[in-house]
Formats: C-alpha cells, sequence, structure tokens
C-alpha cells in the first residue's frame, strides 16, 4: 500500500472525542514521506462552516462579480468615443478606465498601478501573511468555484473519496461527465469574459454568437477557457505549490509580528482522542480529529506550523472552532497569531499585535508616496501634447536672397474629447516668419477628436535679421497656443544658420 | 515466453534494468509518459508537414507538398494587396490636376507619403536622402530654380529630365567659353569680375567695366542684362545666395570656361504617371515651391 493509497481510502472513523469522528486523513507533504520526486496525491477539500468560510463566499462574490460584470458597465464620454468604462482598446492605441484614457506614451500610469498593487500585496503579507493567496487571488477564487461546482455533483469528501474508488459504471461516468461539463462551461464564461474588456462588450457578445467576431477573440476564449479549467479545475494547489513564485518570496516580508494562521501548539500539545469523562488537565486540547487537515484545499496538516504549502486561507480556523465549540474547549486553537505572540504565550505573558513596525510603516509611507504622485499626475494631467522635431537633413536651408530656413515637424496630440484647433508662434527669434505647410492659408492647425496632427513648419529669418557674427544655432520657443482658450504650450527648440 | 526475471533494487524498492557495471545497476526509470507522447506527436507533425508543405529534394526541384505552398507567391500576393489597397489614392492622384491637389487633405498627405518613398528610391542618390543636394546636384530645399519653380515646372523637370534622352527634355547648353577658345583668359577673367561684382565682391573696377561689356555680348542672351537668369532657358541667377557649383572665384571661372551642363534622367518613361505627380507634390512641399 503506497502513501496516497493510505490517504485516499476512508477506513472506519475512531472517535477523537465522545461524539466527534476522527477523520482518516494524512498531510500530503508531512515529513516521514516528503520525497524528492513525490506523484500528486488527490486532495478531497471538505466543506467547512464558519466565519472565514462566510467571508471567503463574499470575496469570491464581489471579486469575480467585478471580474464579470466590469466590461458591462457603461461611461459615456461623448461622441467619436466608445462608451464602455474599462476598455483596452488595442486596436487603437488607447485604455479607457472609467474617467481616465491612457495613451501609449502614458503607460507609466500603469506601471504606478502595478506598483502601488505591488507595495499594497507587501504591507498586507507583512501585516497578516498570505491574505492575497488565501482570499483573493484568481487561483483561490476559482479552484475554490470549482471545488463548489464539483461538491454540487458528487458531493462532500467522503462521497467524493468512494465515488472516486468505485468501478467505472454509469453512475461514476454521469457525475464525472456533468463536473467537467460545468467547469468546462464556467472555463468558457470566464474566457469569454475576459475578450470582453479588449471591444465594446455588447458588440462582440453578439459577434461571438452569430460568428461575427474576430478571430484573435475567438483565440483568447479558447486559451483562457483551456487555462481556467486546467488551473482551477485540474491542476489547483499545484500551481500554488510549483508554478506560482509568490510564496518563495513571501517569506521575506514575513516577521515575528506577523499574524499568520497558526496552530497554538503550547495550547494543543500533547494531542490525542479525549474519552468522555477524562480531565483536561495535563494534556492539550488538540483531540487530533484532523478536521482542520480534511478542510485544507492544500491537502496540509496547519500544526505541523508555518509552510510553503500555506495558502493562509483560514479554513482550518473554521473547522477547528467548529470542533471546539462541540466539545467545549476554548476557540481559537488554531488561529490567527504572531511568532511573538506564541512565544509571549509559551512564556505565560500576555501580548498584543504590534501593527506600527518599520516595515510596514515603510511600506505604507511608499504606498502614500506612489499614490501621491498618481494623484497628481493625474490631475496635473495635460489636455495636449507637443513635440516638435527638428529637420536633421538639411539641417537649414540658405535662399536666394540669403535668409535662412530652418524646418519642424511640429506633432500636436489632442487629449480632449473634441475637436480643437491650435495656432503657432514664436518668440526669442527676431524676424522669424511661419509658414506650415499644406494649410490653407490661416495659419490653424486643426486637431480632431482624441487625435494626432503631424505638421511641417517652416521657419524663415531674412537676411536683415541675421548678425553676421552671430553663433551658428540659438534656441529660441515655440508657442502652440489652442485658439478657443488662448491656452499657450511652449517648447524650447533651435535655429541653426 | 518466459516472465522476465524481474530484479528490484532492495533500497529503493524499484525495478532495475538488469544492467551491472562493477556492482552498480541502474534503476529502470522510463522517460515521462507526456514527454514521450510530446515526442511521438512531434514525429507525426513532422510527417503531416513533409506531405503538406514543400519538404524533400527531387532531381528536377523540389515535392511541392498538397497545399502548395509558395513563398514567393505569399510575397506577391502580399504585394499586390499592398497596391490594391493604394489603388483609389492612385487612381484619384492620376485624375487630379496638379494644382488641386493640395485643396484634398488625404490625398494631398498620400501624395506626400507617396513621394518621399519614390524620393528615396530614386532621386536620393543625387539630391540626398533631404533633397539637399551637392555641388553640381541641386537643392530642391530652396527657393532657387533653374526651370522653375511651380509644381507644374517641377513636374515637367522630373518627366522629361534635363539634357536627358527624348526630343522634349529640358535642354540648354552653356557655351566652353574656356575650352573652345572663344574667349580670351583674359576675357574670362574680366567677365567672372563683372559676375562676381554682381553680388557685390568685384575688386577690380577695370575688370568689371571691361567684363560688363563682354557679359552684355556673351552671357545677357540667357542669364538677362540684369543677371536674374531665365527659368525657360535654365539659366542661373548669378545676382542670388545661392551658387550650383559653388560661389568661390575658382568655381565660377570654372563654370565660364567648362559650361558645365549637367544632366537629370527623364522620368516619365520609368515611373508611372500618378508616382511622377507624387514626386512634384512632394518636392513642392519641402517649402521651396513656388
Amino acid at each position: 500500500m503506497t502513501p496516497s493509497d493510505a490517504y485516499i481510502i476512508p477506513a472506519p472513523h475512531r472517535e477523537a472525542a465522545p461524539g466527534v469522528a476522527r477523520h482518516n486523513v494524512a498531510a500530503v507533504n508531512r515529513a516521514e514521506e516528503r520525497r524528492l520526486y513525490a506523484d500528486r496525491q488527490k486532495i478531497y477539500p471538505k466543506l467547512a462552516h464558519g466565519r472565514f468560510r462566510g467571508l471567503k463566499w463574499l470575496v469570491m462574490g464581489v471579486t469575480l462579480g467585478i471580474y464579470y460584470g466590469l466590461p458591462w458597465l457603461r461611461w459615456h464620454r461623448g461622441p467619436d468615443l466608445p462608451d464602455q468604462a474599462v476598455l483596452l482598446d488595442i486596436a487603437n492605441n488607447r485604455f479607457f478606465f472609467f474617467f481616465l484614457e491612457i495613451w501609449p506614451q502614458e503607460f507609466y500610469f500603469v506601471t504606478g498601478l502595478l506598483v502601488l498593487a505591488a507595495l499594497t500585496l507587501f504591507l498586507l503579507t507583512s501585516l497578516a501573511g498570505r491574505v492575497w493567496c488565501g482570499y483573493a487571488c484568481p487561483q483561490t477564487v476559482w479552484t475554490d468555484l470549482m471545488v463548489l461546482v464539483e461538491r454540487f455533483w458528487q458531493g462532500d469528501r467522503n462521497a467524493r473519496l468512494r465515488l472516486d474508488k468505485e468501478k467505472w459504471g454509469p453512475r461514476k461516468l454521469y457525475k464525472k461527465a456533468v463536473t467537467h461539463a460545468s467547469w468546462l462551461i464556467i472555463a468558457a464564461l470566464t474566457g469569454g469574459a475576459l475578450v470582453f474588456y479588449f471591444r465594446d462588450a455588447p458588440t462582440l457578445a453578439v459577434e461571438l454568437v452569430t460568428g461575427a467576431a474576430p478571430a484573435i477573440a475567438y483565440m483568447f476564449l479558447g486559451i483562457f477557457t483551456a487555462s481556467t479549467y486546467l488551473l482551477g479545475g485540474i491542476a489547483r494547489e499545484q500551481v500554488c505549490i510549483y508554478m506560482c513564485p509568490w510564496p518563495r518570496i513571501q517569506g521575506a516580508m514575513v516577521d515575528q509580528d506577523t499574524l499568520l494562521i497558526s496552530y497554538r501548539d503550547q495550547r494543543g500539545e500533547p494531542r490525542g482522542a479525549h474519552k468522555k469523562g477524562q480531565s483536561w488537565d495535563h494534556r492539550g486540547d488538540c483531540i487530533d480529529c484532523k478536521a482542520c487537515v480534511a478542510v485544507c484545499p492544500m491537502g496540509i496538516d496547519i500544526r505541523d506550523g508555518s509552510q510553503l504549502e500555506c495558502i493562509q486561507c483560514a479554513l482550518c480556523i473554521d473547522a477547528c472552532n467548529d470542533i471546539m465549540s462541540r466539545i467545549g474547549r476554548p476557540r481559537n486553537l488554531i488561529a490567527y497569531d504572531t511568532i511573538a505572540g506564541r512565544q509571549a504565550a509559551a512564556n505565560g505573558l500576555d501580548s498584543n499585535v504590534r501593527l506600527l513596525r518599520t516595515r510596514t510603516l515603510l511600506y505604507g509611507g511608499l504606498i502614500a508616496l506612489v499614490a501621491v504622485i498618481m494623484l497628481a499626475a493625474v490631475l496635473l494631467r495635460s489636455t495636449v501634447e507637443i513635440n516638435i522635431l527638428h529637420d536633421r537633413n538639411p539641417p537649414f536651408v540658405l535662399l536666394s536672397d540669403g535668409s535662412v530656413r530652418n524646418a519642424y515637424t511640429v506633432k500636436i496630440l489632442n487629449k480632449m474629447h473634441e475637436p480643437r484647433v491650435f495656432g503657432l508662434s514664436t518668440r526669442g527669434l527676431p524676424g522669424a516668419l511661419l509658414t506650415i505647410v499644406g494649410s490653407n492659408g490661416d495659419g490653424n492647425i486643426r486637431v480632431g477628436t482624441d487625435d494626432l496632427r503631424e505638421v511641417r513648419v517652416l521657419v524663415t529669418v531674412p537676411v536683415s535679421y541675421l548678425a553676421p557674427q552671430a553663433p551658428a544655432g540659438s534656441a529660441f520657443v515655440m508657442i502652440v497656443t489652442d485658439v478657443a482658450s488662448r491656452h499657450g504650450n511652449e517648447r524650447t527648440t533651435h535655429f541653426q544658420r | 515466453m518466459t516472465v522476465p526475471n524481474r530484479d528490484i533494487d532492495s533500497i529503493t524498492g524499484i525495478e532495475t534494468t538488469g544492467h551491472e557495471w562493477d556492482g552498480i545497476k541502474e534503476l529502470n526509470k522510463p522517460l515521462p509518459k507526456w514527454w514521450l507522447i510530446t515526442f511521438y506527436a512531434t514525429i507525426l507533425w513532422a510527417i503531416g508537414y513533409w506531405i503538406l508543405y514543400p519538404a524533400w529534394p527531387t532531381l528536377n526541384g523540389y515535392s511541392r507538398g498538397l497545399f502548395n505552398y509558395r513563398q514567393r507567391e505569399v510575397v506577391a500576393q502580399e504585394i499586390s494587396a499592398g497596391r490594391a489597397a493604394q489603388a483609389q489614392f492612385r487612381e484619384q492622384l492620376a485624375q487630379t490636376p496638379l494644382a488641386d491637389i493640395k485643396m484634398q487633405a488625404d490625398l494631398y498627405r498620400f501624395a506626400i507619403a507617396a513621394g518621399a518613398v519614390a524620393f528615396q528610391n530614386n532621386c536620393a542618390a543625387c539630391h540626398g536622402r533631404g533633397a539637399q543636394g551637392f555641388t553640381g546636384y541641386p537643392n530642391l530645399n530652396d527657393d532657387d530654380w533653374l526651370w522653375g519653380g511651380t509644381i507644374e515646372d517641377i513636374h515637367k523637370t522630373i518627366s522629361v529630365g534635363i539634357r536627358a534622352e527624348g526630343k522634349d527634355t529640358r535642354a540648354s547648353q552653356m557655351p566652353r567659353f574656356g575650352i573652345d577658345k572663344l574667349l580670351t583668359d583674359a576675357d574670362v577673367n574680366d567677365v567672372v569680375e563683372y559676375v562676381l561684382s554682381l553680388t557685390k565682391r568685384g575688386r577690380d573696377a577695370g575688370a568689371v567695366a571691361r567684363g560688363e561689356a563682354i557679359y552684355a555680348n556673351q552671357c545677357a542672351a540667357c542669364h538677362g542684362p540684369d543677371g536674374k537668369g531665365r527659368h525657360e532657358q535654365g539659366a542661373p541667377d548669378l545676382t542670388d545666395a545661392i551658387w550650383l557649383y559653388g560661389d568661390s572665384r575658382q568655381a565660377i571661372l570654372e563654370s565660364v570656361k567648362t559650361g558645365r551642363g549637367a544632366v537629370m534622367p527623364a522620368w516619365g518613361a520609368r515611373l508611372e504617371p500618378a508616382t511622377i505627380k507624387a514626386l512634384a507634390v512632394y518636392v513642392h512641399s519641402l517649402g521651396g515651391g513656388k
């Protein structure tokens, strides 16, 4: 009998305490059978009930709601522009996010957002360990959803164990088939929701159904259907243990004051079955019922201490509290606790959780700093962007009367949601004459809604203004003025002679 | 058939291959199943590829494959697709009179873009990538034009060339006053002194006065009595700041002696009408166009 068989065979239950059955389960990563190349042992998480399970259902509802619902949210931006609140318009090089519209050259806003997300993750981890992994990570949420579906069709842990031990027959085939079919439907809906972020959702939804959508939409729908089915339905905890780098990194952010899901061994040990009428003196509160192992989606034993596989989902807290209530012992044998707190308890001392530490203050300060910088950048964002490029070849042109002319490429980018007209002028270049190539005389440059206009501009300095001893190049200012608001944007460039 | 004698390693509990080297045995660790499946799949893929795509050399070519795929055809299709996408604009360009192109913003933008590409392919070798010219090759950015700087003039110059083949070509030839002994060396010196005086650089008043008389007889027919030049003959303006062969006394002396007479090919027979129009629009837009 291999260790993995031992894990899945339901043996006759023994009692851990009067009325409390002991689960026949062992942690998948227990030290005595840890090998360099371990086969995967299937995990059958049991449904937990309690405060944290409730919180996780809530987080699942909110995050999935946002994911599936966000593309359908409308946001009016005026004519010629999409009215989808969040839209990654790759085809037109725009990223719409509610009131913000980001051009490709403003991608630093997204960078800032990612920096904020990373710092928040660091702060949360140093405060309370892997809360991201345990509650909000898409891998956790979708795995939870897939397990929910599996439980719906096949029953809870023991029923699923029995089903897997059964010989293949119509009943087993049916239950497995509907489970996988449901997973595939969820996966397809997930992939389907993703593509809505890249194209107007109501239009694309019709296109997808009628077969008129672009091939790339079907391709990404397929890719995300496959990855959701494989990662959430099949691979599950393997992703967290073997594929994700975060468990390896987070150790650097955890210290003795971080709240971690901990088994209070000082209170729990020595563990063992509790007989009816037996005294609780000189023994631990842990009755070794293994409820904490049975509910664990990672298949581990929290009583072995903090470990890489633990995603800190807190389901073992719910499971243990349930048992503690039934046997009449105090709750929170497994609880959010710090290493310092457990050490203090071991020495018979009280301790408080220190939330304000150098580490958390530093992360908090950095978050505030980046947030303020980003807020300022968003609020002070210019509605026009101007680039002036001086011609390199030829750098200047001598005209027949001895005047000198320079040519420039002027790019004006209108970020407003309405067409604008700009005028051009110069400062600091005496006698300069401006010509806009291709302009029909009024000297105005019209830039469409949310558009970029490129014009060629000639600047001529008449011979009478060219002092013989003047240096070869001189700086001057070109001013692009919004004709309507009279607001001028200045750019320094140079004139070559 | 005999049942093979399975040798189980006592320490690991894993079957060995039965091979033994100096007491060291090899555990039977077959390749992972997924790896093997992938390996066989790649073999199947390769066989499919041989059948469907060109793969094998034959004595007089290569196997075509069932898809009959040819990269040359793909390129040809891409080129014709590109041409088809431009066809509407090129047609429009060919139909629109030169002067009206500027009025249609989209067409004007297309003409400049197409002209810029055609310029780099056909003209940049002599006129430079920025159309800045070199000694003997005119700068097309400035406002000094030998044969006229209106868009029609530019269009004609590109079409017929200068001293090129074809009877319509723009042709004129300045006499080789020095080489052909039409003027004595002293006369040539005097006329150069006079030409320099047109841009206020004359030094010898006597030579200028003698040169003026020679100029009136020999040069004024083309360059004009005032030295302003004539577009009809492609005769340059001698009073302005731009000198095709350089503004030094030596360069002017060389011009009078040899007559110069550079050549530009006629592009009318080499390029499509729409391309020549695009080139004219582009060159005109460089800044010097009249």
